[in-house]
């Protein structure tokens, strides 16, 4: 598993020659997306929420929807998408090695990832923080009564460093229990392997719900202990490809913004405000500045919604979750989504 | 014909030796075995050198072209995170490299009980196989069929969930009177640190050292006189006696850190982790099969003559195992148990799935953390190198040590 991921990027950094740029419009992922006839999108083997296969199998949430809209706007099909499910430790070398083109697999934006790793970041789709879930017998309300308690938690996440962090901080001591596996780690949470559970607190409520017992043993503690601004993440040195995503993403914020979503985007095709008239193609030709079609954001919004119905089915009222858009509200409402103009 | 070990310049001369006996000759130079094989060589390894800094230079060019970061500074770099478990202290605060050596560590220390432990059980239950008594020869193969028909990562899970479904440390098993067992691992007391103890280790050494020259003056006295003098006990009281004489010198501090629960976990004492005994068990009863099929066929190998002539000199059973059979045998036993060592050491990167802090878990970590995913694994496959070769050292030296040797 991991060892193939390191021969995949070790063979690619090794073997392939450094390709020519590409003469035609199409910058080399793109045409390479086109000619394979499908986006391969490195996701999360399973968080609710963000990304989950549900029971009849096909994939649910937040970073595969962006998934799905990236795949709508190159091709006009939301579906031709393949979802690589990635462990913590596979995604980095999986995007640079060219194994997925794009990685929308809640993962933080920080300098070194951006600078170090060669990505470039889309703004950010959901922002989050580091939570902590514990059993409730232990009677915990608050992060400082944690001193000298196990904390389970993923390798190489930021998550592992902010809890080192946070409990030097605070003169607290803990051991972590770090495991890879998804499945295993809360696995050994919720057989008391650990007192505690921390990941990013937008992922614990789907774990809370679906992998225990009986969800009401388990409490969340209030407050978030870091910035967690998740973004999709694609290689460097192809800026179409960047652009692509960037703007697909902005498209859902732009559509919720003016008011154009998923049941209604057939009847804005009407619309006589400008704006709307140049996101859903009617007027001017953004599309071809991006090298696809003039309905390419028509097509995210028909197939996969604008960021509300994104978020309404991954989190909001249309989920088991319900959990309040806070921070991932537009910035309109006190939020922070803020999509850049579409002109 | 070639001989087989030559050395290069020995080659060379070969070459201009055939070079002018092709000029003496009208043969043509092609056909001289030894040129030819002069000429492959250098073209075998100049292309092996050629293909290398290919790779490495295209490497290099692509992970520049794409932006990511080479070389090994990070190692130097503040980890920022924690280890679960570790030998020497470790802080979050530490570099990349301290958190390596931790990892590595972790692993020598999960191999080393481990060698020793497979070690005990294949013997013994590679001996129980060839045992007369039907029952403890069937549960033997019984138990190596099981068990190394099984991969030896269904192993190291089982292990890891049973531990997992022990109870946890509210509702701990109490065997004795402070040993609790739970899913937090197995917790025990443990006499509070004393300047004395040190020493008590020194007079243990010196103890050993000892019982082992004691052994052999003992051996050297039976060879002269023929009588035998029993060194178990004599052997025993040195390496016990004098630690135990330092303590008494030292006024006998006893003072016990008995484990009690406080808050999440027991506080004092100290503990074997899950994940630790988890992998432990797990690597331990599979190579353990292994090993107790090496040490049946090493005693099958020993001619049954053998074994005759021990009991008509009048050797009890027991000694004829000891004295007879097994030396000979551990010829054929050594080599390939050598083997089994090097994989489970090795093996012990599973410790990974289950969460114990191993140098692959650490590395892993280290990876995700630096993105510098060429370098961490260079790192982890030359430690794993090291270690190997290593033990294949060892034991190639016991091996010679064990063989037949030619009077």
């Amino acid at each position: 598993m991991k060892f193939w991921k390191f021969v995949a990027l070790a063979a690619s950094v090794s073997f392939v020659h450094q390709a020519a740029p590409a003469a035609a419009d199409d910058g080399p992922t793109l045409k390479a997306v086109k000619e394979r006839g499908h986006v391969i999108c490195g996701v999360n083997p399973a968080r609710y929420g963000f990304a989950a296969a549900d029971s009849k199998g096909k994939w649910q949430g937040l970073d595969v929807d962006f998934c799905r809209a990236v795949a709508a706007a190159v091709f006009g099909d939301a579906e031709k998408v393949k979802f690589a499910p990635l462990s913590a430790v596979q995604r980095f070398p999986a995007l640079q090695s060219g194994e997925v083109d794009m990685l929308s697999r809640t993962t933080t934006i920080t300098l070194t990832r951006d600078a170090a790793l060669g990505f470039n970041f889309t703004q950010p789709t959901f922002y989050t923080g580091t939570g902590f879930m514990v059993w409730k017998d232990s009677k915990v309300t608050k992060v400082t009564e944690l001193d000298g308690a196990s904390i389970c938690v993923l390798p190489g996440s930021t998550t592992e460093k902010n809890i080192a962090a946070l409990f030097k901080a605070k003169g607290m001591k803990y051991t972590p229990v770090v495991i890879e596996n998804p499945k295993e780690l809360v696995g050994s949470y919720m057989a008391r392997r650990c007192d505690v559970l921390s990941m990013d607190q937008a992922g614990l409520p789907g774990h809370k719900k679906f992998d225990s017992k009986s969800p009401d043993d388990h409490v969340i503690l209030d407050g978030v202990f870091s910035k967690e601004p998740l973004a999709i993440a694609v290689r460097h040195g192809d800026d179409q490809w960047y652009d692509i995503t960037k703007w697909a993403v902005n498209a859902t914020f732009d559509a919720e913004e003016d008011g154009v979503n998923q049941a209604n985007v057939d009847k804005m095709l009407e619309s006589s405000d400008p704006n709307v008239q140049r996101l859903l193609g009617k007027s001017g030709d953004l599309g071809k500045k991006l090298g696809l079609d003039a309905k390419w954001a028509y097509n995210i919004i028909k197939q996969v919604g604008n960021y509300k119905d994104i978020y309404d089915r991954s989190f909001g009222e249309k989920s088991p979750f319900k959990l309040p858009r806070g921070l991932n509200a537009l910035w309109k409402d006190g939020g922070l989504i803020y999509g850049y103009p579409i002109k | 014909m070639q001989p087989e070990r030559r050395t290069y310049a020995f080659a060379v001369t070969e070459c201009m030796a055939a070079l002018e006996a092709s000029r003496k000759s009208d043969t043509s130079i092609l056909n001289s075995l030894a040129f030819r094989g002069v000429v492959y060589q250098v073209l075998l390894a100049s292309g092996v050198i050629l293909l290398g800094w290919y790779l490495y230079h295209n490497a290099h060019l692509n992970l520049e072209r794409q932006g990511i970061a080479t070389g090994f500074d990070f190692i130097g770099e503040r980890a920022g995170f924690s280890i679960g478990e570790s030998l020497i202290p470790f802080d979050s605060a530490q570099s990349y490299g301290r958190a390596l050596l931790v990892g590595i560590l972790n692993t020598l220390y999960v191999a080393a009980f481990g060698v020793v432990l497979a070690t005990i059980l294949g013997v013994t239950m590679g001996i129980a196989r060839v045992s007369s008594n039907w029952l403890i020869s069937k549960l033997a193969s019984g138990y190596v069929e099981a068990c190394r028909n099984v991969p030896v990562v269904l192993h190291v899970i089982f292990w890891a969930s049973v531990i997992r479904a022990l109870p946890p440390p509210r509702e701990a098993l109490n065997p004795f009177d402070g040993v609790f067992i739970t899913n937090r691992g197995v917790i025990y007391p443990l006499p509070v640190e004393n300047a004395i103890y040190p020493w008590m280790g020194l007079a243990l050494l010196v103890g050993i050292a000892g019982a082992v020259l004691f052994a052999r003056w003992a051996g050297r006295r039976r060879e002269l006189t023929g009588r035998n003098v029993s060194t178990f006990w004599p052997g025993l009281g040195i390496i016990l006696g004098l630690p135990l004489l330092v303590w008494l010198a030292g006024g006998a501090p006893l003072e016990w850190s008995v484990p009690a629960l406080r808050g999440f976990n027991f506080q004092g004492g100290t503990s074997l982790t899950p994940e630790f005994v988890g992998l432990l068990v797990g690597i331990t009863v599979y190579t353990g099969a292994f090993i107790a099929e090496i040490v049946r066929a090493g005693i099958q190998s020993v001619p049954h003559g053998q074994v005759e002539a021990a009991r008509a000199v009048g050797l009890r059973p027991g000694l004829v195992m000891r004295l007879v059979i097994l030396p000979q045998a551990l010829r054929v036993i050594v080599p390939p148990t050598t083997s089994q060592y090097l994989s489970l050491t090795k093996n012990s990167s599973l410790g990974v799935l289950i969460g114990y802090p191993d140098l692959v878990n650490v590395g892993n970590t280290t990876l995700n953390q630096t993105g510098q995913a060429l370098e961490a694994i260079s790192i982890m496959m030359a430690v794993y190198l090291m270690i190997s070769l290593s033990i294949s050292i060892f034991m190639n030296f016991y091996n010679r040590l064990v063989a037949i040797r030619e009077r």
